[in-house]
Parts: structure tokens; C-alpha cells; sequence
């Protein structure tokens, strides 16, 4: 193949950028409901996020990216010219980069999953073939971009009302939070573990059994829960603290839990988000180097999650603590409380989907979290005017990350031959 | 740097100027007892002064009404609802603007009380002190009401503040009544013209408590689901 070590540059470079990308805007999307409740200062924020992002990339990030790179185009077809997924997926990076900075310069919610599955359902559409697209897997992505944040707002609803039950609204809120909030810290630990048992581990070549999955993700919970434990015992009651807000010492209780929950939710969006920059990399390279053979049995190497791993860590450092910082400065009216019951539902679901492969927007999931805690009656005001500008960018985001995309397909062809 | 999805998703909360607006109007209305002892001291350049005083919180109140009417879209989806919430806002403020209109109308017209109800004057205008005093108090609940989504224990504290306030109004009630009473005995000795303003300076100071306890009611409506 010609070019092979061009195109490989050129893969790595805009695969970076993307992750760079993620890690400036996406990730601080995601840690901002842990900020803005105050539970955790900016500083630990961006070390907890470069821990688990990387974390989550690197254990939990082999399903998603197995759907970016082949679930989308039947690759099959392709056989005789894998120059053309190499164009595409170029294209596709291109295109979703680019996107993604115009449309954060404008202040527009888009998601990078979105733009970039729209990015590689229109080169393959229009470059190849109708045929080329596997039309099913995209329907159920794009009924995942839904479902998702429904879901994630439904068991946020569910966790916060629990919350009120056996907390907030009984007599000594302070001593049931002690109680209580234990098990959420353990529940956390529980579903981040068992999903990643279940569906992460395989490609860094643990296999386990079903048993062993189940008895791993109550090992880690408890080793969690007792760390959470320790510190809930170490705090200390500041009778003053409850004359303004009689809730301030409980909130402590759950400024605890809150940094569990963070950790969970970068995990969550490593294991997802990455995948979005390193999966058409991954295809990328797969391709060029076996020589120009698409190989669908090809396992994904190791090094790309890592480049995705310090793509993300990059562009968090570099940019993402500066967004993190507006994000901080605007959610002052989360509490620990809610901010946990919203960050921990969005992770789960985040989770989830990056276990069945599902590539799903983190910032829209939180978004529906954070209206199913308001739908509890938990938080003073949400501005309904964001999730009117959410459906917008989906109907902008998918067409013109697609026709983008078509272009730099046609141009990459013509500069690289067909 | 434009505002990322997740932050722009937080309105401003009306929790916390709500209570600021209640906690002004109440600067305000405690300002009358002062005010009320200068008239009665017929220190009348004492009174003038606290009558301005009352003017300029009744305008700071009136200040913050509007800014949190301003912030207040339609688009905003909040745990309770916005006409009741904007109904508790415009209760509050109109006791600001009933203590302006006392403090305005007796220094206006240098008005003097029968010396015999001066302690009872005093008295009541201290119970309807109390009584937005209490409102206060159920107000500055809403964000502990916002935090357990407005259910179980903190509910019933607020009804049980609620119905001290309601007590706290027909004490004085109880009062009016009282000075009504004493104030009929003298009317015929006095200039009608003069009597006819004392009437309606009670009636103004007991409409004082009848307000705080309509603060009360909406904030009730505020609990329902």
C-alpha cells in the first residue's frame, strides 16, 4: 500500500486531536456536576478525571471501540479496496474534529458520538453504498441516543427519592446518612466493577466466568465502601454549620459519596468517550498494517486506547480545567446529594452501554440525570432551554458531520488515488 | 469561554432571592415599631428620619422584586410552581409597601394617637412585626424544602410554622378589636376628621398581619403537589 506510513501518521495525528478534544470540552462536562456541588476542589477533579478517563479507556474502552471501527460499515464489502475505509475513517476524524470545534466556539450541546457516527454512516453511504452501512447497528445506536438519557434520568429519579426516603426527610438525617450512605458508595464501586468484569477485561486477556465476575464486583465494592467508611467516620459535626441550611453536615456525609461517584463517572466516560477519537484509528491501523487486508478478527492494540488514554489526559490538563472552572462557578445549587444521585446514574448508564458496545453522548445522559433529580423536586431551577437546543444539535449534528465527512472522503481519495 | 451544556443547564434558583426580598421587606417592617414610638414621643423630627428610613428599604425590597421577576423565563422548570411562587413575592412585597404607606400617611399628616392607646398601639404594631417575622421564618425553609424535594419531616415543620403564623395573626386580630374598642369610647371627643385616619391607620397596621399570614397560605400552595 502506498502511503501506508502517511496514512498512519495522519490517523494518529487526528485521532490525538480528537482525543485532545474530548478531554478539553467532554471531560469536564462530565466531572462538572462533581465540581458544582463542591464536593471536590478543581485540583482533585483534574486528577481524578486523569486517573479514571485513562482508567475506563484502558480497561472498559474495548467494546465501544470495536463498534466505531467495524459495527457501523460492513467492512466485508470493502475487501478488494481497504484504501477507501482508510479515507473514510480519515474523513470521519477530520470531519467530527472540526465539527466539534465550530460547534463549541458557538456554544452549541453537540456530542462527539454523534458527530462521529454520523461522520462514518456518511462516507460510507455516499462513498460506498447504501449497502455498506449496517443500517440495524445504527438504528439501535441512535435509538441508544434516547434511551440513554431517559434511562439515566429515571435512575436518578429512583436514587434521589431514596435519598429523601430513608435521609433527608427522617428525623436524624445526619445519623442515616452515616447509615446509609455506605451502601450507595458500594453500589457505585458494585456496577463500575461488574460492568467491566462482564464486558472490558477480555482484550487485556482476563477471562472469567460469570460467578467470578459477580464475586470480583462485590469484592470491590466493599473494599470501596470501607474506604468511604473511613472518612465518613473521620468527619466531624459542626453544629454552627447547620443553623443557615440544616442539611450542611448531612451534605458532608454526601460530599464523600460525591467523590466516589466522580471517580465512576470518569471511568464511565473513558470507557465510552474514547472510543470516538482511537476507533476509526484502530481501523486505520489494523488496516495498513496487515498490509492493506481487512482483518475482522484483528484484536485492538493496546498502544491506540493508550494514545486515546493520553489524548484525553492531554486536553484536560492543557484546556479542561479552565472549563471545569465555568462549570464550577455556574452549578452552585447542586448539593452533594443530588449531585451524586445524578452523577452516579449517568455513570451507570454510561456504563452500560459502553459494555454492550453502545456509543452514547456522556454530557446528554447527564443532562437527563440531572432533570430527573429536578423531576424528584430536588433542584431549585433547570433551564429547559438546553434540552430544546440538545434536539437541535441532533437534527444539525448527524447531516453535517456526514456531508463533512463526504467531502474530506472525496478529497482524501483524490489526493491519495483510489 | 462559552458556557459548556452541563452549566447552562442550571437556572438561577429563586430560593435564595426570595428569602433575600423576604428578609429586606422585613427590614423594613421592623423599622415601624421605631417609628412608632417617635410619633408617639411627638418626636417628630426623629419620626421624619424613620420615616425615610422605611421608604428606602421599601425600595430596596422593591429592587429585588424586580430583579427576581427578571429571572424568572418561563422556560425555567422549578420544583414549585411559578405563579405561586410569584404570588408569595408580590404578598411579601406588598407589606413593605403597606408599612411605607403607614409611616408615609402619619408623618404627612403629623397625625397624633389619644395618649390612652399608646401601649396598645405599640403592642400591636409589635404583633404584626411578629407576624411577617414568622413568615420570614417559614420562608427561610424553602431551601431545606428544595433538598428533601418537598416531602416527609421538613413539610410538616413548615405547616406547623404556618399555623403559628395563623395564630400569631389572630392574636392580632384580637388586638385591633381591643384598640377599636378604646378608640370608639374617645371618638366623640376628638375631631371626626382625625378620628376617621385613626381608624384607618389600624386598619392598614392590622392588614400588615393579614398579609404575612397570605405569605403563609401561597407558601402552603407552594407544598402541594
Amino acid at each position: 500500500m502506498e502511503y501506508a506510513i502517511i496514512l498512519l501518521i495522519m490517523a494518529c495525528v487526528f485521532g490525538l486531536f480528537m482525543a485532545w478534544g474530548i478531554g478539553a470540552n467532554d471531560v469536564a462536562n462530565a466531572m462538572g456536576t462533581s465540581v458544582g456541588s463542591g464536593a471536590i476542589t478543581i485540583k482533585q477533579a483534574v486528577i481524578i478525571a486523569a486517573i479514571f478517563e485513562f482508567a475506563g479507556a484502558f480497561l472498559a474502552g474495548g467494546q465501544v471501540t470495536k463498534t466505531i471501527r467495524k459495527g457501523i460499515i460492513d467492512a466485508d464489502l470493502l475487501s478488494g479496496t481497504p484504501e477507501l475505509l482508510v479515507y473514510g475513517m480519515l474523513a470521519a476524524l477530520l470531519a467530527a474534529g472540526i465539527w466539534l470545534l465550530v460547534a463549541s466556539r458557538l456554544g452549541w450541546p453537540v456530542s462527539t458520538t454523534h458527530t462521529i457516527v454520523g461522520a462514518i454512516v456518511g462516507f460510507a453511504a455516499v462513498g460506498i453504498g447504501m449497502s455498506a452501512v449496517h443500517w440495524g447497528k445504527v438504528g439501535s445506536i441512535v435509538m441508544s441516543w434516547v434511551v440513554s438519557p431517559l434511562l439515566a434520568g429515571t435512575i436518578s429519579y429512583w436514587l434521589f427519592r431514596s435519598v429523601q426516603g430513608l435521609i433527608l426527610s427522617t428525623k436524624t438525617p445526619f445519623e442515616n446518612a452515616k447509615k446509609y450512605v455506605p451502601f450507595y458508595i458500594f453500589l457505585t464501586g458494585f456496577v463500575i466493577a461488574l460492568v467491566t468484569m462482564f464486558k472490558g477485561l477480555k482484550h487485556i486477556g482476563l477471562e472469567t466466568t460469570i460467578l467470578q465476575n459477580y464475586g470480583m464486583a462485590f469484592i470491590v465494592g466493599l473494599i470501596v465502601m470501607f474506604v468511604g467508611k473511613y472518612y465518613i467516620s473521620k468527619l466531624t459535626i459542626d453544629p454552627e454549620a447547620d443553623r443557615d441550611f440544616h442539611f450542611a453536615n448531612v451534605e458532608k456525609v454526601f460530599a464523600v459519596l460525591m467523590v466516589f461517584t466522580a471517580c465512576a463517572m470518569a471511568f464511565a466516560h473513558g470507557s465510552n468517550d474514547v472510543a470516538n477519537a482511537i476507533g476509526p484509528v484502530a481501523a486505520v491501523v489494523s488496516i495498513v498494517q496487515s498490509g492493506g487486508e481487512i482483518t475482522q478478527k484483528s484484536a485492538l492494540p493496546i498502544w491506540i486506547l493508550l494514545l486515546g488514554g493520553v489524548g484525553i489526559v492531554a486536553g484536560l490538563l492543557m484546556y479542561g480545567r479552565r472549563v471545569m472552572e465555568t462549570i464550577g462557578k455556574n452549578i452552585t445549587e447542586l448539593t452533594p446529594s443530588r449531585g451524586f444521585a445524578a452523577t452516579l446514574a449517568a455513570a451507570t448508564t454510561v456504563v452500560l452501554a459502553s459494555g454492550t458496545g453502545l456509543p452514547i453522548s456522556t454530557t446528554h445522559t447527564l443532562v437527563g440525570a440531572v432533570l430527573g433529580v429536578g423531576m424528584a423536586r430536588g433542584i431549585g431551577a433547570v433551564n429547559l432551554n438546553v434540552v430544546r437546543t440538545i434536539f437541535l444539535s441532533w437534527i444539525i449534528t448527524l447531516p453535517a458531520g456526514a456531508i463533512m465527512a463526504i467531502l474530506f472522503f472525496f478529497m482524501f481519495k483524490g489526493i491519495f488515488g483510489a | 469561554m462559552a458556557r459548556t451544556t452541563i452549566s447552562s443547564l442550571f437556572g438561577n434558583s429563586p430560593v435564595k432571592p426570595l428569602q433575600t426580598h423576604m428578609a429586606s421587606v422585613q427590614d423594613c417592617i421592623s423599622e415601624l415599631v421605631p417609628f412608632f414610638e417617635a410619633v408617639l414621643d411627638h418626636d417628630w423630627k426623629a419620626a421624619k428620619a424613620q420615616q425615610k428610613k422605611i421608604a428606602r428599604l421599601e425600595n430596596a425590597a422593591d429592587k429585588l422584586k424586580r430583579n427576581l421577576r427578571m429571572q424568572l423565563p418561563r422556560s425555567l422548570f422549578m420544583p414549585v410552581s411559578r405563579r405561586d411562587l410569584l404570588e408569595v413575592l408580590t404578598m411579601q412585597d406588598k407589606i413593605a409597601n403597606k408599612a411605607k404607606d403607614i409611616a408615609g400617611l402619619i408623618t404627612g399628616r403629623k397625625m397624633e394617637f389619644p395618649e390612652t392607646v399608646n401601649e396598645q398601639l405599640i403592642a400591636f404594631v409589635a404583633r404584626a412585626v411578629d407576624a411577617s417575622a414568622q413568615a420570614q421564618t417559614a420562608i427561610n425553609e424553602l431551601d431545606e424544602l428544595v433538598e428533601t424535594g418537598f416531602g416527609g419531616r421538613e413539610v410538616k415543620l413548615v405547616q406547623s410554622m404556618i399555623k403559628e403564623l395563623d395564630a400569631i395573626e389572630s392574636d392580632n386580630d384580637k388586638l385591633e378589636r381591643k384598640i377599636r374598642a378604646s378608640l370608639f369610647k374617645l371618638e366623640n371627643d376628638l375631631p371626626p376628621v382625625q378620628v376617621m385616619f385613626l381608624y384607618r391607620v389600624i386598619d392598614w397596621i392590622g392588614e400588615l398581619a393579614d398579609l404575612s399570614q397570605r405569605v403563609g397560605s401561597r407558601l402552603e400552595l407552594l407544598l402541594a403537589r
